[in-house]
């Protein structure tokens, strides 16, 4: 088996496992990263939402917030198979944006030995 | 460390990005020259590592949560350019399907942990890993200490860029507009938690592939 096919399994491996990502944060009464609030946390700690925050707040709707695919359960199963569901999705987009910058760079260098 | 919306004032997320544009294009630009097709899977895979890693949130006992970035791991197996373009597909996908970081700080997530922490992580590595050989345990070391200090370097600048917003943006009557706690506040509470819990997740994680790479495919940190 040649190393990039092996590497795939492994990023698939930590895939399957991601869920501990979710879980272990909340056996251990966790919340969020420091600094990553939403509005209502802001305002139980500071007692108002600045302006301009709770503006820029809704700049952007994105389709599956905290990594949940719409229309998933919350309990611990559905929750955890929402989880890999979500970082399947985001790990495809992120593999064709790659695809798509390395295909429009190669186009651009090829245009320009023509040139030469 | 993912910025959410609202957090930065405009001043600071447009600088932001305004400083990525450089970066971005002198990525691209030395991908153009370096880049064979052979090493497209790779740049993938880096991108795929970035996105995946992020999701492992390891908590603090009843408090905040953070992740490794894989930032100056993606340097040391691809070199630094690659993992500017990789680890910032992965933080722009983050933020425009799952909401994690903002649209508005794109710029600055990318920047620190797709630059500052590539580059600081890179950097380190080159020096302590110097003249070693490729199987050395040097060479091990060298990755873990970078990607200890990488993913710091990452947190202190995402932490002032936060801690400087209520001096930054203030409403008539004096309220901060936007990220509303100061310096002395910010610095502390995200320094410490990566010196003492995560940049040692992000040094494991980046040992762990390295000797991966000098048992199986020694070939990639040549």
């Amino acid at each position: 088996m040649n190393t990039t096919k092996k590497l795939w399994i492994g990023i698939g491996i930590l895939l399957l496992l991601s869920p501990l990502g979710l879980i272990i944060p909340k056996y251990f009464g966790s919340g969020g990263a420091w600094g990553e609030w939403g509005l209502d946390k802001i305002e139980e700690m500071v007692g108002f939402v600045p302006e301009g925050m709770k503006r820029l707040a809704e700049t952007w709707k994105a389709p599956m917030t905290n990594y949940a695919v719409p229309g998933q359960g919350t309990g611990f199963v559905s929750g955890g198979l929402g989880y890999i569901l979500a970082g399947i999705i985001g790990i495809a987009a992120t593999v064709g944006v790659v695809y798509l910058i390395t295909k429009l760079l190669f186009r651009r260098s090829g245009s320009s030995e023509n040139k030469k | 460390m993912h910025i959410p919306d609202g957090y930065l004032g405009p001043a600071t997320y447009s600088g932001m990005f305004a400083l990525m544009v450089p970066f971005w294009g002198a990525a691209s630009w030395r991908l153009n020259r370096t880049l064979k097709t052979r090493q497209v899977p790779y740049l993938a895979l880096g991108a795929a590592f970035s996105f995946v890693i992020m999701m492992f949130n390891i908590p603090i006992l009843g408090g905040t949560t953070g992740h490794a970035t894989g930032a100056t791991l993606i340097a040391i197996l691809l070199g630094p350019w690659a993992a500017v373009i990789s680890v910032s597909v992965a933080l722009i996908i983050q933020a425009l399907l799952f909401g994690d970081g903002g649209i508005t700080a794109i710029g600055a997530n990318c920047f620190n942990m797709a630059v500052a922490g590539v580059f600081a992580g890179y950097g380190v590595y080159r020096l302590i890993a110097a003249y070693s050989t490729v199987m050395s345990r040097r060479r091990l070391i060298a990755g873990a200490v970078a990607a200890y200090v990488g993913l710091n370097v990452s947190a202190v600048i995402a932490a002032v860029q936060l801690g400087i917003q209520p001096m930054l943006e203030k409403s008539a009557t004096g309220q901060p507009l936007y990220a509303p706690f100061p310096l002395s506040v910010t610095l502390p509470a995200i320094a410490l938690e990566h010196l003492l819990l995560f940049g040692f997740v992000e040094a494991a994680v980046t040992a762990l592939v390295i000797r991966y790479f000098q048992k199986n495919d020694p070939g990639m940190l040549g």
